[in-house]
């Protein structure tokens, strides 16, 4: 073994692991060496990311033990001083980066939570971003970098802390083949400088690996075996790493493998299938694809080659009508690509980028679905279907479904699927991305039978250098613009190349105006001494302390400059709380008011219009309509919603009354909403009541006759008793948990569903700093909200703040904090972000509308609904709340609440920080 | 022809992807189910062991008398307590309503004197404080009169009032809560589930693929209404039947028939606000920000839970522009008030009309996110 000093950087005994049902990696065994390069090589789902996350200390140790730089993985001890030490670049383009960031406050974060000083700080990330060619642009944002670029400042973010181990989780994947070229040198030259560092990478291309020192093959959960790609060759009697890797797989599984076969194109003639003249999009500013021309015939093969967002798919999407071009046009059978175009689609078949069809239905539904959408007659349909899932070998696959097929298969239905209505014509977007070598030489293999027994134009796009080289032409694609196109080997004996990726190198350095690689004077001036030793792999004991405020403060500050930049979040946070202000406020009444009514007079007395004037006079509760004239027509206008109420005074009222006969009104009340019908009979009987008095004045000149007493009522607090009085500031309390719990929950979520939850696992942020350096801005946001709804309550309202305004801040201000701890409570418990919204939301609304005093007064609950109210701390803030602004109370009678609230804060971030996990599974 | 079949197939397709998302079939059931139950048996507006307590400052047969007239459910046994704490009892929200009887109340009855009785009441709790003062008023009158009938004649009142409630005798809350429930269900779960549907195929690059054959997004848009509008009106009726007619034995006083008919017309507004809500959203989380800020002013506004004509006038004319306002007077005039079609016709045709031309905004707003979606 080259370059090996006979010291391990990491031990792996008996390793198996499964995420539910997949086993990912199955008894693993395998002595790392340290100081060296060592790839994993393997395609998609083989279990490489799992292997990596379990060493970097990423994810928890299912079975069997790993050692890495001299302890045991499995000891949360030996991880929390061994993690500074160890760097871990997750695969994905990014994504251990925060997009909304820009390059210095993405390494400064990272600085941060080592403990980095500023002046540290500031030296090593202008190193870095020297080093790496970053330097001209650190205040722009990493969402926008370029997918090379993005990669680059992601190794910068693992090298700002100087570590022994580097493990780079398919660094490469997507990124265009300069900034490969350029991201390899630059390992190269910082294992240069240190020479004691290991680094640990995996990758899904076979000739990248040719660099490595020596070579994990894995395949299945397993490992193949182990050596310099040297040894792996010679052992297999190969000639390409690719093929000893379909040489080391178990015998079933290499296919019927015979050499690619190309049979020549048979030209034709004719008009040509596409044309693309001048076709450029601009989204914005930003422009996609710039000016691309291309002119391909018909059972040609043309392959489009460039990295991620370099407008291949852009420029696909306007070739199918998706996207319309901002400038150019394409033509597809000499007809120009218009969106609206049905005829054209139905000659066309196209695979887009990701998987796309439907997981949740069975190849056999997705197929007859299709079948169906292109309305293939009915009789034809059967022998169609049958025929395509013998040629693509479906038949051992009917009735899965979709999403449980193995990739391979499922791109092998997607393109039956693209075929099935016979189109002269396929459009494929990346089909063969992370399918491992075998199933993508079998979908070639079927492609090319396509292209040249059936005379189908083929448009491929891919990063497969290998694959380039089958297609009968190529186009190299570089940031929104061609630049060159021809067939493979013209372009590259055109550029005196050894292969086709050097000549694309060639042509994105011409393009781009750089004639030879800058980097290579490549140093990293140390800004401190480097690590004492790197032949004792020993750790040098470390100490903590149990929170740091320095990584406290890091996470607020990110925290802080993200949400400042969502747009969505910040408007929910604020223009969110207004709005449901104003509805909660205006909408929910419960005064019941404007009640509109009708009178059936059988009388027509003067007696009968006084006891009815009762009502006229009072217009704010009573709006009377148009009299009645039978009692069929009462019903049928409370039936029709026209009244709410009726009243019926008999005929001969008068003359009874004045006999002394006691004549009976009859009042019918719409109780289709009890509680206004409640009230609206409380408002009748009042209103009768007050015409007894009257009457009895006017005939005795004593009231006492219909009164013995008088029952004095006095509505506290609310004189005037209208409900906006309750309500205002009850919705606060209702809004102050609801908001911040939501955002809160999400900010944590959005995280693990991002993949940044990774920094988290692998740097020494502990759990108390993450938590609470993630809910400090969240309390800011809660109590800005406060001060926009007491604003919003004093000046739309009108709602005066007639109590203590300093206590009930304070309350506020724990309250606010209790309610972010919700949300981080919950959000401990969802991984996805509609989760985390749903559950808080229906956790936050339903206990603070049912048992904290909103609708039903606390002291009126009793047994299981009195207990969850004493549990939940919006009784508390409503108390204070409602105390405050209508009660005119202050702080000696609201600070017994302060206590309860108080209490909730470490309850809650105990239970937060307990169910935190600091690994993933 | 052509462009129905589509619309078919595409709406099969839609209901099997439902049928294989287990969260989305346990929300709805739940939601159709247990979650209208609960609401219907657990919120109550009515007065309802209301806390009450007593400054009895007499200490006569009557005030006892008028002590003992408060009983359970209405009310909790009333504590006695002393005058100078009726502030600081009420401040602190121990009671809802505190009486003051005084010194001589009694004597002074008999005596023909009129004395006053003092009924404090926090009017912090709107709509239990007005109801509960109405039958306070109502206990003590009623007390008042049956003591003097024992001592001497009391008087007879000069005219009876006599009051019947329509369409609900005895004010069961249940009966008004379970049909709010189903409405306010209808309104989240329409929206949820076609805009859900219209995000995951997005974020699954499915919608592309469709996009590329021969279909246009009226026919996409409108497969997922008539797929997920239908498991709606199903959920709808299986609640209504099982749940609010079975269980809670609540009388649909109108026609089932009608209902449906009315809650069809809605759905096609609802759904069309799922694809409108689906299309602004860019991910699913922040279509799940969007939906509480969307349906909470919808359901609150639509006179289900406090009534329209108490909202402020202009708020009357903006809501006047929510089909949920019109759907929710249909709905209760039917269920409720036994209203037949035509009663309610000028609602089903708001409904439809702002439906429609919803959809059609929805529509036209898809087809323009498909444009320039990158």
């Amino acid at each position: 073994m080259p370059n090996l000093n006979g010291l391990v950087v990491s031990l792996v005994e008996d390793v198996t692991h499964g995420y539910g049902k997949v086993c990912a990696l199955n008894d693993v065994t395998v002595e790392i060496p340290s100081a060296c390069m060592v790839g994993l090589l393997g395609p998609d789902g083989v279990g490489k990311s799992t292997l990596l996350g379990l060493i970097a200390g990423a994810r928890k140790i299912q079975a069997g033990t790993i050692q890495v730089l001299g302890g045991d993985m499995a000891d949360a001890r030996h991880r929390t001083i061994t993690c500074p030490r160890i760097a871990y670049m997750p695969q994905g383009l990014g994504k251990n980066l925060y997009a909304e960031l820009s390059v210095f406050e993405n390494l400064d974060f990272f600085g941060r939570l080592f403990g980095q000083s500023s002046g540290e700080r500031h030296a090593r990330i202008g190193t870095l971003l020297k080093a790496t060619g970053l330097d001209p642009f650190p205040d722009r944002a990493a969402g926008k970098l370029s997918g090379g670029m993005k990669q680059k400042l992601g190794l910068c973010c693992a090298l700002i802390h100087d570590p022994d181990l580097l493990i780079l989780d398919e660094p490469t994947t997507g990124v265009d083949p300069l900034s490969r070229q350029q991201f390899w040198t630059l390992i190269d030259n910082i294992r240069a400088e240190r020479t004691g560092m290991s680094v640990l990478v995996s990758t899904a291309y076979m000739d990248e690996a040719e660099r490595f020192d020596w070579l994990i093959a894995m395949d299945a959960g397993k490992i193949l075996a182990t050596g310099s790609p040297q040894e792996l060759r010679t052992t297999t009697h190969s000639k390409s790493l690719e093929e000893a890797f379909v040489a080391l797989l178990p015998k079933d599984k290499r296919g019927a493998r015979s050499e690619l076969t190309i049979p020549p194109r048979q030209e034709t003639d004719g008009e040509p299938a596409i044309i693309a003249k001048g076709l450029t999009r601009r989204f914005g500013h930003f422009t996609a694809v710039e000016n691309v021309s291309f002119s391909i015939e018909r059972g040609e093969i043309f392959g489009f080659l460039g990295s991620n967002g370099c407008g291949k798919t852009t420029t696909m999407k306007m070739l199918t009508g998706l996207l319309p071009a901002s400038e150019g046009e394409a033509l597809l059978f000499g007809k120009p690509v218009e969106a609206g175009n049905l005829e054209t689609r139905k000659r066309v078949g196209y695979m887009s980028q990701s998987f796309s069809l439907y997981g949740e239905l069975t190849v056999r539904q997705n197929l007859v679905l299709h079948a169906r959408l292109f309305h293939l007659p009915r009789e034809k349909m059967g022998a169609r279907i049958d025929g395509l899932i013998d040629r693509f070998r479906l038949a051992d696959y009917m009735d899965q479904l979709a999403d449980q097929l193995p990739l391979g298969v499922r791109q092998r239905l997607s393109l039956a699927v693209a075929l099935i209505h016979q189109p002269e014509m396929l459009i494929l977007d990346e089909p063969t991305s992370g399918v491992d070598p075998v199933a993508r030489d079998e979908f070639w293999q079927l492609l090319i039978d396509i292209a040249r027994n059936q005379s189908v134009t083929i448009f491929i796009s891919t990063h497969f250098m290998n694959e380039a080289m089958r297609c009968d032409r190529v186009s190299l694609m570089h940031a929104g613009r061609v630049l060159a196109c021809d067939t493979p080997t013209a372009l590259q004996t055109g550029r005196g190349a050894s292969n086709l990726e050097e000549a694309f190198i060639g042509f994105i350095q011409d393009a781009i105006g750089q004639a030879k690689e800058e980097s290579t004077a490549f140093t990293i001036t140390q800004a401190k001494a480097p690590p004492a030793s790197n032949k004792t792999l020993a750790n040098a004991p470390g100490q903590r302390s149990v929170v740091s405020l320095g990584r406290l403060l890091a996470y607020s500050h990110r925290e802080t400059l993200e949400v400042l930049r969502d747009p969505i979040r910040l408007a929910f946070a604020f223009v969110g709380s207004a709005l449901l202000m104003l509805i909660f406020g205006f909408g929910i009444t419960t005064d019941v008011e404007n009640l509109r009514y009708a009178v059936l007079d059988f009388d027509q007395t003067p007696e009968s219009r006084t006891y009815l004037q009762n009502l006229s006079s009072n217009p704010r509760y009573f709006l009377e309509q148009s009299p009645l004239r039978s009692p069929a027509e009462l019903t049928r206008r409370l039936e029709s919603h026209d009244i709410s109420f009726g009243i019926e005074i008999p005929s001969h009222f008068g003359r009874d009354l004045k006999r002394g006969n006691q004549p009976t009104v009859s009042a019918v009340i719409d109780g289709a909403m009890p509680f206004r019908g409640e009230t609206i009979q409380g408002y009748v009987e009042g209103m009768h009541l007050a015409y007894l008095k009257n009457l009895a004045i006017q005939e005795f000149g004593n009231p006492s006759t219909a009164v013995p007493a008088r029952i004095e009522t006095r509505y506290r607090y609310n004189p005037s008793f209208e409900s906006i009085y309750s309500m205002v500031p009850s919705v606060q309390a209702i809004l102050l948990v609801l908001i911040p719990a939501i955002l809160m929950a999400v900010s944590v979520v959005r995280e693990k569903e991002l993949g940044s939850m990774t920094n988290f696992f692998v740097t020494p942020t502990t759990r108390l700093e993450f938590l609470l350096g993630k809910q400090f801005p969240y309390i800011a946001i809660g109590m800005l909200n406060y001060t926009l709804l007491v604003v919003m309550a004093m000046v739309v309202f009108q709602v005066p703040l007639k109590g203590s305004g300093f206590t009930l801040t304070l309350g506020a201000f724990l309250y606010v904090t209790v309610t972010t701890g919700i949300g981080l409570l919950v959000s401990s418990f969802t991984s996805t972000q509609v989760a985390a919204v749903f559950g808080t939301a229906i956790l936050a609304m339903m206990p603070t509308l049912q048992f904290s005093g909103m609708l039903q007064p606390v002291s009126t609950l009793e047994g299981g609904a009195k207990f969850l109210g004493t549990l939940w701390p919006a009784t508390y803030y409503m108390h204070m709340s409602v105390g405050a602004f209508t009660k005119g109370l202050e702080f000696q009678d609201l600070w017994p609440n302060l206590l309860p609230l108080a209490a909730f804060i470490p309850v809650l971030t105990i239970f937060s920080a307990m169910a935190l996990k600091k690994q993933d599974r | 022809m052509e462009r129905w079949q589509n619309i078919f197939w595409l709406g099969i397709k839609e209901l099997r992807s439902l049928q294989r998302d287990p969260v989305i079939v346990i929300l709805l059931l739940y939601s159709f189910t247990f979650s209208v139950y609960s609401m219907a048996t657990g919120i109550s507006s009515e007065v309802h062991h209301a806390s009450i307590a007593l400054v009895d400052e007499d200490r006569s047969a009557l005030s006892r008398q008028i002590a003992h007239a408060f009983y359970a459910p209405f009310f909790r046994e009333p504590l006695l307590i002393s005058a100078d704490a009726i502030d600081s009892s009420m401040d602190q929200g121990r009671f809802m309503f505190v009486l003051n009887i005084p010194p001589r109340f009694e004597a002074d009855v008999i005596a023909d004197r009129q004395p006053e009785i003092q009924v404090n009441i926090d009017a912090t709790a709107v709509i239990q404080a007005s109801i509960g003062a109405s039958y306070i008023r109502n206990i003590i009158s009623d007390e008042i009169a049956r003591f003097l009938q024992g001592t001497n004649n009391g008087p007879r009142r000069a005219v009876e009032l006599v009051t019947r409630t329509a369409f609900n005798p005895n004010r069961t809350g249940t009966w008004f809560h379970s049909i709010v429930a189903i409405i306010n269900q209808v309104t989240m779960l329409a929206i949820v589930l076609t805009g859900a549907a219209l995000i995951r195929e997005r974020e699954h690059g499915t919608i592309e693929h469709l996009l590329v054959m021969p279909l246009t997004s009226f026919e996409i848009a409108m497969a997922k209404v008539w797929a997920n509008g239908l498991v709606i009106l199903l959920a709808t009726v299986v609640s209504l039947l099982f749940v609010v007619k079975g269980i809670l034995s609540v009388p649909i006083a109108g026609s089932t028939m009608l209902f449906l008919i009315c809650t069809t017309l809605y759905l096609f507004f609802a759904t069309a606000l799922g694809i409108f809500l689906g299309t602004l959203a860019r991910s699913m989380a922040q279509f799940a920000l969007l939906i509480i800020l969307v349906i909470l002013p919808l359901n609150l506004l639509s006179g289900g839970s406090t009534p329209v004509e108490s909202q402020p006038d202009w708020l009357q004319t903006i809501t006047l522009f929510l089909p949920s306002r019109h759907f929710v007077s249909a709905a209760q005039s039917i269920i409720y008030r036994g209203a037949g079609f035509d009663i309610v016709w000028p609602e089903f045709v708001a409904v439809t009309g702002l439906g429609f031309i919803f959809f059609l905004f929805s529509l036209a707003l898809f087809r323009r996110s498909i444009a320039v979606s990158k």
